[in-house]
């Protein structure tokens, strides 16, 4: 039977194991945290139907109890080595582990938004991230700095991704479709609030992103404005203040807002960064470079070491799914 | 005359004439474009103690060359060794001349003295001012040397890059380094034919056979002259300018002169002053990190004064002050890009009516606190320094928390001298009308405007400055944490405003302050300065980048700074931690 380690236990590392599983090869799943699956649990609903994260979630780890997948979590692996048709595995203390083929799911992080100073992350309450207004909807409170009911939310879109100041100047691709998600989430618990998203443009690229777009506006009453924010500030009342421009009719405008919430763009996990560098597969921004992007999405220029998902671009959970199984498939091809 | 004269010194006698004529004429009309305020300052001062110091650094600069010498010291020999050798021979050869008991002393005699005279009735004499001129020679003979190697390999005096000359400067340059070795030639041949020659110009001229000295002999006199001639011609046009324009800059500024935000005649004389040594090149930014070859200040000197410097050029520059900082004539690098960047068409262009709108606020008994438009975006700032204020039961007034009004530096900057006044003529009336006692400011940019191009009347004070005051007064409390810092020095202001001591003050007394590779005058940009609008994000995180390295040098764990530009560039696309001295002062404060 073939040894398989697949490093990183989030959708795309567990769709991979278990496929690899079913066909009698025996994975070896590395973990860094304690737990699998720990970006996906901050979540509350998916989209674009709206589904539970937990629901999927529970799926997901449904299949790692197959025999066949042998899940090590607290331990990070940061560098791999291929010698005699063998790839040696270390972790962080220096322990190796052998495997004939590996599999990188490392996938990303959110931006840090304390970077982006101006916009007061980290320093004015009332400017949260995506993550922290998803983890608000998870637990259906949604609360201003001075626990109140916010009466006006705020969402900038891009914020870490498309800007060339902070070094990405690449599309993070869900941020878009995850403010409509969110904003419509917002509306469901605060009927009466305000809620703007200020975007650059909106990329509804799924097939059904356009329509909850639309139906935002129809149904939801979520406004739109074309600009950045360039700046935010306190008020006296614990409320944020914005500066930006609706370049649509080009005016500069100020507004006050119970909350600002920043779409963080995804950047490389460390664990990504690391394994990148060390292996000498760093693509363009630190993420893993594959050969090929159309004919082998899943090899990388070092025999015997793959990647799946998020580690190789920004990817939303559906495409992380349809990825690994890719991975999987390729493994097994080239394993005969 | 006759007896010592030869058609030979007509070369140098004319050249020393053309040379004179020129100089005084250039002088005069330089000084007649000076405006009436440097006028007024250059006649009051005139006559007054003020000389004595100018002498006295006159000597040390245009002579001795003091400060290229703490650079650099082979690169100091070198200039020295020219400068003062040929400074001596000068004067030892008058001197020499004066004492020959010869019926006249024509100002000639003293540069073809051997040619002229052969023996002299004391000859202990004369044997001393041989080998003493012989010496004077063979010094000036090993700056010539070092110059030839420096064109070779420019590593022996410390320099990278040197500076590619213009053809012109080339062909003086030449005539200078022939001088001193047909001069050598020249009292060799003579000191074969009459034995009157030193340590060195006797033993070298015993190789030749006399034969052959006395062929050669006037020919060799001859080219020295005509060396000479070529060389005191070609000065005034070239580099070499600077020989005298550095030491008559030298007083003017002893008077009080300096740049004017136009260019003046005072400019001319900073723009001949400098003799495109070239060692602003090596440290500049753009030409360390970026590799931009044309845009140093040696050469935008250059162009300005030959009245060909493009746009591209003055504005291709972060006005981070490196160079000042490394010029060994102390020029005024700063102000005359900054001259040469006026647009005065598109200055005219603006609407500031919103500015009436603003109203000054009464804030007798209170301090003024001004952010700046950059302490904006970075808000930590800011909020530090009014958690600050009320630990230390400070009154204060913040001037522009919610309508800003931009200082004007950054329009200065690019040239918009019009708008700038615009906004400095608000901020100089709220002030006025608010009764502060000071104004405190928390952005460098700001604070040399302030200082600078505004004539307030009350003191201006950077944040560090106040809080290095108010931790000296005891009117906070900080305490001391285990935190490795290193302090990045902003420019502006460091070699802007010459405020290195009160940062590492406040940082000593709350963290372990470490030390960057380079730091004070010698520190690096951090590349992200409102100087420059021609170079590109990645090419200011280059600098960034060289900056970022540098104050890694002893591995501190936070990066503390004055200056949010400098917080920004290094929070950009960086996950170290930067924190602003006020921020690390705040989180320290040991509450009363």
């Amino acid at each position: 039977m073939k040894k398989i380690a697949i490093i990183g236990a989030g959708p795309a590392g567990i769709e991979a194991a278990s496929i690899l599983a079913a066909h009698n090869f025996e994975v070896t799943l590395f973990e860094k945290s304690s737990t699998p699956l720990s970006n996906i649990l901050d979540k509350a609903f998916l989209f674009p139907s709206s589904v539970a994260a937990a629901d999927l979630v529970d799926e997901l780890n449904a299949k790692l109890l197959h025999d066949n997948i042998q899940l090590i979590c607290e331990k990070e692996i940061v560098n791999i080595k291929e010698t005699n048709d063998e790839c040696k595995l270390f972790d962080k203390d220096g322990k190796t582990y052998f495997a004939s083929k590996v599999l990188i799911t490392t996938g990303y992080t959110i931006f840090d938004a304390h970077r982006k100073e101006e916009l007061g992350y980290g320093i004015y309450k009332g400017v949260i991230s995506s993550l922290d207004l998803e983890k608000m909807i998870r637990h259906k409170q949604i609360k201003n700095s001075i626990d109140e009911l916010p009466q006006r939310i705020t969402f900038l879109q891009c914020v870490g991704s498309r800007d060339e100041k902070s070094g990405n100047n690449y599309c993070s691709k869900i941020c878009c479709v995850t403010a409509v998600k969110q904003a419509i989430e917002a509306r469901k618990l605060l009927p009466q609030a305000e809620i703007y998203i200020f975007y650059m443009d909106l990329r509804m690229w799924g097939q059904t992103f356009e329509e909850l777009y639309r139906q935002s506006q129809e149904e939801y009453d979520i406004r739109y404005i074309r600009g950045r924010i360039s700046e935010a500030s306190a008020t006296f009342d614990g409320k944020v203040q914005i500066k930006s421009e609706d370049t649509l009719i080009g005016q500069p405008l100020k507004m006050t807002t119970d909350l600002l919430v920043l779409m963080c763009g995804m950047e490389p996990s460390p664990g990504t960064k690391t394994l990148a560098e060390n292996c000498q597969i760093a693509g363009d921004y630190h993420f893993i470079q594959t050969i090929d992007p159309h004919l082998h999405d899943n090899e990388t220029a070092q025999t015997g070491i793959y990647v799946a998902g998020s580690a190789k671009r920004p990817m939303s959970i559906r495409d992380t799914l349809s990825d690994a199984a890719a991975a999987a498939m390729q493994i097994m091809s080239d394993c005969q | 005359m006759s007896q010592y004269f030869s058609p030979f010194v007509l070369p140098f006698c004319a050249a020393v004439l053309v040379l004179l004529g020129i100089c005084i004429w250039k002088y005069v009309r330089w000084y007649k474009h000076f405006d009436r305020l440097q006028k007024a300052i250059f006649l009051k001062n005139l006559i007054s103690w003020k000389f004595i110091p100018a002498l006295w650094e006159a000597f040390r600069e245009g002579i001795l060359h003091v400060r290229i010498s703490r650079k650099n010291l082979v690169l100091g020999y070198m200039h020295r060794s020219i400068a003062l050798g040929w400074f001596l021979l000068i004067v030892v050869g008058a001197i020499e001349s004066h004492m020959a008991p010869t019926e006249s002393h024509p100002f000639w005699m003293g540069i073809f003295f051997r040619y002229f005279v052969h023996d002299t009735p004391s000859p202990g004499i004369s044997m001393f001012f041989a080998n003493l001129m012989d010496f004077l020679l063979l010094y000036v003979l090993s700056g010539i040397t070092l110059a030839y190697l420096k064109k070779v390999y420019s590593r022996i005096v410390g320099m990278k890059k040197v500076t590619k000359h213009v053809i012109f400067d080339q062909f003086a340059k030449f005539s200078l380094w022939a001088i001193f070795p047909l001069r050598l030639l020249s009292e060799s041949l003579s000191a074969n034919l009459y034995h009157n020659g030193g340590f060195l110009t006797q033993s070298v001229g015993d190789l030749f056979s006399s034969s052959f000295a006395s062929t050669f002999e006037l020919l060799s006199w001859t080219c020295y002259s005509f060396s000479l001639a070529i060389f005191f011609v070609a000065l005034p046009f070239s580099r070499y300018m600077h020989i005298f324009t550095e030491i008559v800059l030298i007083f003017f500024r002893h008077l009080g002169l300096k740049e004017r935000t136009a260019k003046t005649g005072f400019t001319m004389y900073e723009l001949s002053a400098c003799s495109r040594c070239g060692i602003c090149i090596d440290n500049c930014p753009l030409n360390k990190q970026l590799a931009i070859p044309n845009v140093q200040s040696v050469y935008f000197l250059r162009d300005l004064r030959y009245k060909r410097v493009k746009p591209e050029i003055a504005d291709n520059c972060l006005l981070c002050a490196r160079c000042s900082s490394d010029c060994p004539v102390n020029i005024d690098l700063m102000s005359i890009r900054q001259q040469a960047r006026h647009k005065q068409e598109l200055d005219t262009q603006h609407n500031y009516q919103y500015l009436d709108n603003i109203q000054p606020f009464n804030a007798i008994g209170r301090v003024g606190y001004f952010a700046g438009c950059m302490s904006h975006l970075t808000p930590a700032i800011p909020e530090a320094m009014v958690a600050i204020f009320e630990a230390a039961g400070q009154k204060y007034w913040y001037m522009d928390e919610d309508k800003t009004i931009c200082c004007g530096r950054p329009l200065m900057q690019q040239g918009y001298l019009n708008q700038a006044g615009e906004l400095r003529r608000k901020n100089i009336e709220m002030i006025k009308k608010s009764k502060i006692q000071f104004l405190i400011t928390s952005c460098p940019i700001c604070y040399q405007s302030f200082k600078k191009e505004y004539k307030l009347p009350v003191p201006v004070i950077h944040h560090t400055e106040y809080i290095a005051g108010l931790l000296q007064s005891g009117k906070i409390k900080v305490r001391k944490d285990d935190l490795k810092t290193v302090y990045h020095d902003p420019c502006e202001l460091g070699r802007g405003c010459n405020i290195y001591k009160e940062p590492r003050q406040i940082l000593k007394k709350t963290t372990q302050l470490v030390k960057a590779k380079s730091e004070k005058e010698d520190s690096l940009c951090c590349g992200y300065n409102l100087g420059n609008t021609l170079i590109n994000n990645e090419q200011q995180k280059k600098i960034r980048d060289a900056a970022f390295k540098n104050l890694m040098h002893k591995k501190p764990d936070v990066i503390a700074t004055a200056c949010p530009m400098c917080k920004k560039a290094f929070k950009h696309s960086m996950d170290f931690p930067i924190r602003d001295i006020a921020e690390i002062v705040k989180d320290n404060l040991i509450k009363k």
